[in-house]
């Protein structure tokens, strides 16, 4: 200590400052969250302000959904503060909502960028419950993302509502008690997909899949594959493609080679975009193999990916959550609010936040309470209709929503660039519901839910 | 003290106050102020400053020493998060063991790394380097998703074994501790208008920000770090004078290794998960840029550049265009809305354009990084001539560090 004796003053002062931060300290103590009992994590009441944390993909392959589903949570937002025209608020079954923010709390917001990485996601995710005190995160384009916001809401103590994630393992071996997810998922695709499929194709088919590499390509290729293979198609060969991939003509001269007559393409977004370009090009489309037309098939389509791909979708099947074109009275009033404010019809990912916000924000208003334990409690098989999917079930064992499931095609004749898909077929909700613990779904557990205090 | 000269006990004891004090110095605005939007002194970012500032530390022991600029430095750090995961899903939630095999496995990948890309030196190395990151990114996020979960990243499950703690309490994963001190534990202070946070898991990356800041120190002044530094000014000079340079190269290598194996390890300790992404090449990039614009072979500098850029990617990337209507609700409306519009582009998504005219900036007129910045100001206060000034601040990186 001896090179030290010139600052012993600054010593001092320290020491003070430190003391008398302590002193000043005491009283506060018991605000701590350590002391606190039967309370919940960035309580309202207590904060003075009700923030929701909308989570999405503002940069990378996802942007354009992301960027929709931010137009649809500030729709939302305004609708429930009783701005606008209140769209769904009118046609949703439940009417606990009156336009007056949530229990009487004017609803703000705070958004952020998963760059659709899960580690971005978690950190801006965690800034908005540490800083800006979030009681409810939402949005992602992505189930990595979602998955991994997921299990980070769980340990933190706040509700996760998925925005569009469409793998099984969101409410699978992944579910949390925290998270719920109203966008269907790779089962229904498929489940909805086969009996179509097999009216337009026959039952003797031999499929050659293409895969995004990651969790949401895999369990969407296991889904497709066992709904065909039930019906009687037979599988050649599944291969996994990049997901940064932009030139699928190395993965389309294999299947030229191979006797299959489908294609699958287990892609979304950009990549569905550039691989079934590739796979045009290459005249797939004009193939006959087996005596019989060669055929390809995208097992989640999105106007947003019909757009980009063009002229190329005309006649293709796909499956989709919700399309603007529903004539039911809940899509109506959404398309029209979501037209009139920005000028273009919503597209799915918009339409599962925008409803989702409403859920929680339902949910909270019947628990009478922003606990998440009671939001979780009001949620779970909560039955309700008029947000555009017509009857529809939280199920309370993983927190998925069952409703029903549309068929779509690409249109031959667009009467305008939005109007690029047609509804071929709306599969009821019976045909695509399994078993909570069903082999593509197994190995999870909710555990309990965690209200983070 | 602790065999340090009086400037580096100085500066030592300054970055003991700073983390220590961080809750308070980044939180310098009131909760319902306008500027609140500026505080950092939430958990998960100062835990970020810190994790990230031993990451820099590791990588200038490396670049700022050697100056073999390594371009894979990520892939030590997500080498080191998913052995931590492992860890505590087979192991215990204590973070000591995870911590310790985040070391360990980085240090082992990076003597193979090492190894081999050591052959080379300059653009060859650092083209090495970024290949080896970008398979393992590759291998992680696709080849061995049975043990890195691919593109959801690794984390933590109900049914995990933790042999030697609970697999699960009252339905919920147990959440990582330090015996019996949770990481995510926090005692909140209010003092009038503001609200100051202290997180359990800060003050433990903190306290090894600390040792790992004063073995950085030791290894700076020693004879090793002087032979390093011998490297970077003519490693042939080196060569012919009879010196065998490598094992000396391959040491500092494996020390940074095993500083970004520490980094991953605090990471999960912090949030148990761990993601493909902390590997791309772009990650090991954020590295580089850390060091370069806190100012590279100093000791704080590497601290500073990961604290601004971590503080630009989680502040600037949260301001969209409401709160700069709410800033500027004062002004006219042309001119809010045109002011709006000019600023725009440079927040929220755009935080990378900001950032990338802070770094151009830094590098063209400060090319010694922020610590030849604040090296000047001193100067200007002290009127006198740079040459006295030998401290454990800023000398350009052209030269020979300190």
């Amino acid at each position: 200590m001896s090179g030290f004796r010139g600052t012993i003053s600054r010593r001092n002062l320290l020491k003070t400052t430190a003391a008398s931060g302590i002193v000043l300290a005491t009283p506060t103590i018991f605000t701590s969250k350590a002391w606190s009992q039967g309370a919940f994590l960035n309580d309202p009441a207590k904060s003075g302000k009700l923030i929701l944390g909308f989570n999405v993909p503002q940069t990378g392959p996802y942007a354009d959904e992301g960027a929709d589903e931010l137009r649809a949570y500030r729709l939302a937002v305004e609708h429930l503060n009783g701005e606008g025209d209140g769209g769904m608020l009118g046609t949703f079954s439940s009417k606990a909502l009156q336009g007056t923010g949530i229990l009487g709390n004017k609803v703000g917001y705070v958004t952020g960028d998963t760059q659709t990485k899960s580690d971005a996601a978690r950190a801006s995710a965690k800034s908005m419950i540490e800083k800006d005190g979030a009681i409810m995160i939402t949005g992602g384009s992505s189930s990595g993302v979602a998955v991994a916001v997921q299990a980070l809401c769980q340990e933190a103590g706040v509700i996760f509502m998925a925005g569009l994630t469409h793998s099984n393992d969101t409410t699978g071996k992944d579910r949390r008690a925290n998270g719920f997810r109203h966008f269907f998922n790779s089962y229904m695709s498929g489940a909805a997909l086969a009996p179509v499929l097999n009216n337009a194709y026959g039952s003797d088919r031999k499929a050659y899949h293409l895969t995004a590499d990651y969790n949401w390509g895999y369990t969407t290729e296991e889904a497709i594959t066992s709904a065909t293979e039930a019906m009687g198609w037979e599988t050649v060969e599944t291969v996994k493609t990049p997901l940064a991939a932009t030139d699928f003509s190395a993965y389309i001269t294999p299947v030229l080679q191979s006797d299959a007559d489908v294609l699958v393409l287990n892609h979304y977004g950009g990549n569905m975009v550039n691989s079934l370009t590739n796979a045009v090009q290459f005249g797939l489309r004009d193939r006959v193999v087996n005596g019989k037309n060669f055929e390809i098939i995208v097992p989640l389509y999105s106007r947003l990916m019909a757009k980009g791909a063009g002229a190329n979708v005309k006649g293709i099947f796909g499956s989709t959550n919700w399309h603007w074109s529903l004539e039911d009275e809940g899509s109506k009033a959404f398309v029209k609010s979501f037209g009139t404010k920005y000028g273009f019809p919503p597209s799915q990912a918009a339409h599962t936040c925008y409803v989702q916000t409403l859920l929680y924000a339902d949910a909270v208003e019947r628990a009478g309470s922003f606990n998440p334990c009671a939001v979780v409690e009001a949620l779970e098989d909560f039955e309700f209709d008029g947000l555009g999917n017509g009857k529809t079930l939280y199920r309370g064992a993983d927190h998925q929503c069952f409703k029903d499931v549309l068929v779509v095609r690409g249109k031959e004749n667009p009467s305008s660039e939005f109007d690029l898909l047609e509804i071929v077929e709306v599969t009821p909700v019976d045909q695509v519901t399994y078993d909570p613990d069903h082999p593509q779904f197994a190995g999870g557990a909710l555990g309990t839910c965690n209200p983070g205090a | 003290m602790l065999g340090l000269n009086k400037k580096d006990t100085t500066l030592l004891i300054i970055v003991v106050i700073m983390t220590m004090f961080a809750p308070f110095i980044l939180n310098p605005f009131p909760e319902t102020s306008q500027l609140a939007q500026f505080n950092a002194g939430y958990p998960d970012l100062m835990q970020r400053f810190v994790i990230f500032g031993i990451f820099a530390i590791g990588f200038n022991i490396l670049f700022g020493l050697t100056g073999y600029l390594s371009f894979g430095h990520a892939a030590f750090l997500g080498v080191g998060s998913y052995a931590g995961v492992w860890m505590m899903k087979l192991l215990t939630m204590n973070v000591i063991p995870a911590i310790l095999m985040s070391m360990i496995v980085a240090g082992l990948f990076s003597i193979l790394v090492g190894y081999i890309s050591l052959r080379r030196s300059g653009i060859y190395f650092s083209i090495l380097t970024l290949a080896f990151a970008q398979m393992s990114f590759s291998l992680a996020y696709s080849v061995l998703t049975p043990i890195t979960n691919g593109e959801t990243g690794l984390q933590l499950a109900l049914d995990d074994p933790r042999i030697l703690g609970v697999s699960q309490v009252a339905g919920s994963i147990p959440p990582a501790s330090l015996f019996g001190l949770a990481m995510r534990d926090s005692y909140e202070m209010t003092l009038g208008g503001w609200a100051f946070t202290f997180n359990v898991g800060y003050y433990l990356c903190a306290v090894v920000m600390i040792v790992a800041f004063y073995i950085a120190i030791r290894i700076f002044r020693s004879p090793f770090g002087l032979m390093l530094k011998a490297v970077k000014s003519n490693q042939q000079r080196l060569n012919y004078t009879g010196v065998n340079s490598k094992p000396y190269t391959f040491a500092a290598f494996v020390i940074s290794g095993m500083y970004a194996g520490l980094a991953g390890g605090l990471m999960v300790a912090m949030d148990p998960l761990a993601g493909a992404e902390r590997m791309q090449w772009t990650a090991s990039g954020e590295v580089v840029l850390m060091t370069i614009l806190g100012g590279a072979g100093t000791l704080f500098g590497p601290v500073l550049g990961a604290g601004f850029i971590k503080y630009f990617e989680n502040i600037f990337s949260k301001i969209n265009d409401t709160i700069l209507h709410q800033w500027f609700a004062a002004l006219p409306d042309g001119i809010e809305d045109t002011l709006v519009f000019l600023i725009h582009p440079f927040i929220g998504k755009g935080w990378h354009l900001t950032l990338g005219i802070v770094f151009m900036l830094v590098v063209i007129f400060l090319p010694g990084g922020i610590m030849e910045g604040i090296r000047r100001i001193v100067d200007l206060f002290k009127r006198r001539s740079p040459k006295d000034e030998v401290s454990g601040g800023a000398v350009p990186s052209a030269k020979a560090a300190e």
